[in-house]
């Protein structure tokens, strides 16, 4: 809504700066987007009088003109425009003048003939193409007879205001009109607003009765109120310019007397009001109905509409002519040969209209003030304004009495709060005298009983119903800023992370310092994505109505998004890349729309996680650096089963031979390892290792007991073991042979190389390992351990057919 | 010669050669020769045999002065070619300080998980408990329990992604408020949340607008929160996260779960107020949406709001981040660019 500061001195006595004006809006009512001053940055652009105006001899639609800008002699400008004549007041921009859009104007020759300077159009002016009046448009704005040659245009044009563009919240519908701003302002400086007077005349010879029928056929949640005024013998033309002025400031473009008058009655008090060809009516028949589905109206932008059932209609003797509070029909409209007017002032039903802007994308600054709501009570007086304004401007007259459809009895709303509940309530300590003073600023009458006001809100503040919303106008009105700052008292709390909160910052935080940074990666992926890399089976939770279709569906695992993040990074020359992610998994669950949303976490890693310097050479990541990862992971868990990693092939985006499903005893919590070369390449990423675990799995799991060993005084003995096995046989196999028939000390079995270079045979492989074997409570004797380890020896040969060497 | 002049004349020979050494391997030899069990002092003691009894005392105390004197000198001369050894040393093994370290590779968190977790941390210091709603939620909660009707404005179809005609994904983590309220045992004490977690609007993915990004909402209900109480929390949110020079002014707004409602802006970091083109020229950026919970809010959960009243405030930690490092383009907190992602490492 742009409020005319100049438009708003009707109303008060305000000689306040508009930027302190806005401010005080903003910091006591609604936000401001800012102040508009039209003739910012231009300079130097005068009223002239064009005393002669000849052909320009080579051109044959230039025109030199000499004029009159108040100097001793006329300047010389040649002007294209269709409309430059003598005699005319026109718009120029001198010699060295700034016009609209930060142009400059210099003096020039065009095609031979001097030029001084410019004739202008309002768009030159930096006028909204949108707001400039169509008769105007296509040539030079031609200004009033009785213009002052020299001086600035700007107070001619309007330019000179400054216009404050408030964006109204929803609550606050009251504050789209002048009337409502005025009230607000009035509250705020404590001033008594003059409000505007109607003085209608009517013609009463000529009854509305018999000539205009109004009948409504909605309900009265949909339609509340439905009233018509006549008004006859109406010249349709152009508004006085006064009036264009303060149409085309409100941020509106002036198109004729009537619609002038209905749009500038509308900025007064907020009512929509519309204006119909009443020769266009069939029989001065008017009905309000629901639309049925499948009907047809061309609105008056030309568009053919298909209705909806949800869209109110106006009618006449049942043919639509108007979607209601959002745009009139094309048959009706107000032309330059309409003489008769029938002017609709209605309350709409907020929802109603609300959906029908949406569904016909369809938004006026009618339908954005039924949307949200506007004022019963005002709605015969607005109506009686438009219709003494068209009477006036087109020197018509107005029929006697009004044509009712439905009528409301609109009353206003009495709430009831007490002193010590604002107070309780803003933690303040305001006497009754400060909230009275307050109540009597928003010109809300008040009775006081004890500590009880009670409170008579009038329809103009229809958001207010509950002693909540009056303690929000006490609020903003005594100062956001004179409030105290506290913290809340009351008893004490006590705030601290839950496991799985705490369990999920851990994680965070190894992951971290094992290398890998965190991304956030996007739930809503393709459904092939989405389904890709999940951990087990699941049906996918579908978008209804997707924005794209990169975005349909919630992901079941993190590692595809990390994928993503991959390809984003490799195309962007960044082929070193680590990178974990913690987030929720949506798994369907059954006879449920919600799926259950599980806590993951997972990593990639893709290049090398060493920088390249100076004596240190990148090392690419492989398989067993991104296990290493999860391994020392896990073990932080302390988790209280055995984690085990065994081979899988199962899952079709993972290297079938480098892929490992992880167990902590026998629940899966995870996988590890490569990416499947063709799922590499689909996602266009390089060699690329994951894993993802399920963290709320791994959370709900037991933990170790955390008990202290003591550390053993006796000291420990090695063996090493070098041996040749197959291929096959894997270090699980081998680990666990020896854990088996280790005997009694063996405290620990660490495996210190693995070759299958040119020395072994084809299909064999050397695994070496260390053998610790140590007594808690006594030396080891040497003898003992060499016959656990000849035990070990023996089971190996025998059970793995392994060759020691 | 007296002895005592043999003495004299070993102890300034032995001074010289001591000085003279110029390795220890010198100094060691010059050591055994005059102090040796065959070297030329104990040969000067073995002649004392021959000395009257009366002077052997006094030329005795004197061999041990010189013995003394001259073994102190050896030391010293040691300790000298020792430290000259080790300088020496020292300036071969000089190194070019500058030349990078071997990096140990390390991540690090996400800038918004940075914003959350700050913020986490200072609500908890006051008492509040951290909780994650879920992500995909009931119509019911994330809007009619929090006052936007089915026919309200501010829920319309191309704000939300709808999963099915009652099921969606949040909008606002204050989508479990509802819960929270209707869970809280008031004879224990106060309700006192702070709700963070990725939220979803229906929107086209642009510099400014995300189909994904995060919230931190709060909510404390108790029989005597004010509205100073939402301001003074408010202050300290804006002081931790941007700077102890900042400060905080209420402005009036509209939410459909708050009553009265406002907006909280923060001096503008960029000009300290002074006015710029990032505050338009107003020194006052828009950070937080806040209020005290509407009473209908407050009876759908059960709760009596004649007896108990509260606030609430939310925030969104992607826009502080943009504002607060200047990021210009929402996409890149989602997009992890290992460029833009390693820029934020510390929490300050
Ligand atoms: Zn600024």
């Amino acid at each position: 809504m742009r409020i005319s500061t100049q438009w708003l001195q009707d109303y008060l006595k305000l000689d306040i700066p508009a930027d302190e004006l806005a401010e005080k809006i903003e910091r006591t009512a609604v936000e401001v987007d800012g102040v508009i001053r039209p003739n910012e940055g231009q300079k130097k652009v005068v009223v002239g009088h064009v005393e002669t105006c000849e052909p320009h001899p080579d051109s044959d639609h230039l025109h030199v003109c000499q004029v009159d800008v108040g100097e001793d002699e006329p300047l010389q400008i040649v002007c294209g425009a269709p409309n430059v004549a003598a005699g005319e007041n026109v718009i120029v921009a001198l010699p060295n003048s700034w016009i609209g859009n930060h142009t400059k104007i210099k003096k020039s020759k065009m095609r031979g003939v001097k030029s001084n300077g410019m004739l202008c159009a309002l768009d030159e002016l930096g006028f909204d193409e949108k707001l400039v009046p169509k008769e105007v448009a296509d040539g030079i704005f031609i200004l009033p007879a009785d213009a002052t040659p020299g001086e600035p245009v700007f107070g001619y044009l309007g330019m000179d205001d400054e216009i404050i563009d408030m964006s109204v919240t929803p609550n606050r519908g009251d504050m789209l009109s002048m009337n409502g701003t005025a009230h607000e302002l009035a509250a705020i400086y404590n001033q008594t607003p003059t409000m505007p007077t109607v003085d209608l005349h009517e013609d009463a010879a000529d009854d509305v009765n018999g000539q205009l029928t109004v009948r409504v056929d909605a309900d009265k949640h949909d339609v509340p109120q439905y009233k018509m005024r006549l008004i006859k013998n109406v010249h349709v033309q152009p508004s006085p310019l006064w009036l264009q002025i303060r149409i085309w400031n409100a941020g509106m473009r002036p198109i004729n007397n009537v619609v002038d008058a209905t749009n500038y009655v509308l900025m007064q008090y907020g009512q929509p009001l519309h204006a119909f060809d009443y020769d266009q009516l069939t029989d001065g028949q008017v009905n309000v109905r629901l639309a049925k589905a499948g009907e047809h109206l061309t609105t008056l932008d030309g568009e053919d509409r298909e209705l909806l059932a949800t869209d109110l209609l106006i009618c006449s003797d049942d043919q639509p002519i108007c979607l209601a509070g959002t745009m009139g029909g094309l048959d009706t409209e107000v032309t330059a040969k309409t003489t008769t007017i029938a002017l609709e002032g209605a309350v709409f039903d907020a929802v109603k209209i609300r959906k029908a802007a949406h569904n016909h994308d369809l938004h006026s600054e009618a339908s954005m003030r039924y949307e949200r709501g506007i004022d019963h009570g005002m709605t015969v007086t607005a109506l009686d304004a438009a219709a003494a304004m068209i009477a006036e401007l087109g020197q018509g007259t107005v029929a006697k009495g009004v044509a009712v459809g439905r009528d409301e009895d609109v009353q206003p709303f009495e709430v009831t709060i007490t002193l010590s509940k604002i107070n309780h309530v803003l933690g303040t300590t305001l006497t009754s005298d400060t909230v009275l003073d307050i109540f009597k600023r928003l010109d809300f009458p008040t009775k006081l009983d004890g500590e009880t006001y009670t409170v008579t809100v009038p329809s103009r503040r229809w958001d207010i119903h509950l002693p909540a919303d009056l303690i929000e106008e006490v609020a903003r009105l005594y100062g956001y800023d004179n409030l105290p700052a506290t913290l809340p008292a009351g008893q004490p709390t006590i705030g601290k992370l839950n496991e799985t909160q705490r369990v999920i910052r851990d994680s965070r935080k190894m992951m971290e310092s094992a290398g890998l940074t965190q991304a956030i990666s996007y739930s809503l992926t393709t459904e092939e994505k989405a389904k890709a890399f999940a951990l087990s089976a699941s049906d996918v939770t579908k978008l209804d109505f997707p924005m794209s279709s990169e975005r349909t569906t919630l992901r079941l695992s993190l590692v595809s998004g990390l994928l993503d993040d991959l390809a984003y990074n490799n195309a962007r020359k960044e082929h070193n890349v680590a990178l974990y992610e913690q987030g929720r998994v949506f798994y369907s669950q059954p006879d449920q729309v919600r799926p259950k949303e599980i806590e993951h976490i997972a990593g990639a890693i893709t290049g090398s996680m060493v920088k390249k310097s100076w004596g240190v050479a990148e090392q690419p990541v492989d398989f067993y650096q991104i296990k290493g990862i999860v391994a020392g992971y896990l073990k932080r868990l302390a988790l209280a089963g055995t984690v085990s990693y065994v081979a899988t092939s199962d899952m079709p985006e993972m290297h079938p031979g480098r892929t490992a499903n992880i167990f902590v005893d026998e629940t899966l919590v995870g996988f590890v390892g490569e990416v499947h070369p063709t799922t590499a390449k689909a996602y266009k990423i390089r060699e690329t290792y994951v894993f993802e675990l399920d963290l709320s799995a791994l959370i709900a799991l037991p933990k170790a007991q955390q008990q202290y060993q003591p550390i053993s005084k006796f000291p420990s003995i090695t063996r090493d073991v070098a041996m040749l096995v197959d291929d096959t046989v894997t270090n699980a196999d081998v680990v666990a042979l020896i854990t088996d028939k280790g005997g009694a000390h063996l405290q620990n079995v660490t495996l210190f190389d693995v070759y299958n270079g040119k020395h072994v045979p084809a299909g064999k492989k050397s695994l070496a390992y260390t053998l610790t074997y140590r007594d808690q409570n006594a030396t080891l004797i040497d003898d003992d351990v060499t016959a656990a380890f000849n035990k070990v020896l023996e089971a190996l040969t025998e059970k793995l057919g392994a060759e020691i060497r | 010669m007296s002895l005592q002049d043999r003495l004299t004349e070993l102890r300034d020979q032995g001074l010289a050669d001591i000085q003279a050494a110029d390795v220890l391997k010198k100094v060691n030899q010059v050591k055994v020769d005059l102090l040796g069990k065959k070297g030329p002092i104990t040969e000067v003691l073995r002649g004392m045999r021959d000395l009257a009894p009366e002077e052997r005392p006094k030329v005795g105390a004197y061999a041990n002065e010189v013995r003394d004197r001259l073994q102190q000198a050896i030391d010293n001369r040691r300790a000298e070619l020792e430290q000259a050894a080790v300088n020496k040393q020292l300036v071969v093994e000089k190194l070019d300080v500058t030349l990078p370290g071997r990096e140990v590779p390390q991540g690090q968190p996400h800038v918004i998980t940075q914003i959350i977790t700050e913020l986490e941390d200072l609500f908890m210091g006051m008492g509040y408990q951290i909780v994650d709603g879920d992500e995909v939620e009931e119509d019911y909660y994330n809007f009619e329990r929090l006052n936007l009707p089915k026919d309200h404005p501010a829920r319309d179809m191309q704000d939300t992604f709808y999963i099915t005609k009652d099921v969606l994904l949040r909008t606002q983590t204050s989508a479990d408020q509802p819960r929270s309220l209707e869970n809280h045992d008031f004879s224990k004490g106060p309700l006192k949340v702070l709700s963070p977690g990725r939220v979803y609007r229906r929107d086209t993915d642009d510099a400014t607008h995300s189909h994904q990004f995060h919230q931190i909402e709060g909510l404390v209900v108790d029989k005597h929160v004010t509205m100073a109480d939402l301001k003074g929390t408010l202050t300290l949110v804006s002081k931790t996260l941007f700077g102890d020079q900042f400060d905080v002014r209420l402005r009036p707004s509209y939410f459909p779960f708050t009553e009265p409602s406002v907006e909280a802006d923060v001096t503008c970091f960029n000009c300290g107020g002074k006015g710029c083109g990032i505050c338009k020229q107003t020194g006052w950026i828009e950070v937080l949406g806040a209020g005290m919970v509407h009473p209908h809010v407050l009876e759908m959960s059960g709760i009596d709001p004649e007896v108990y009243g509260g606030f609430a405030f939310g925030l969104g930690p992607d826009r502080f981040a943009m504002l607060k490092y200047g990021v210009d383009d929402i996409r890149n907190f989602y997009l992890n660019d290992v460029r833009f992602l390693s820029q934020f490492y510390k929490k300050g």
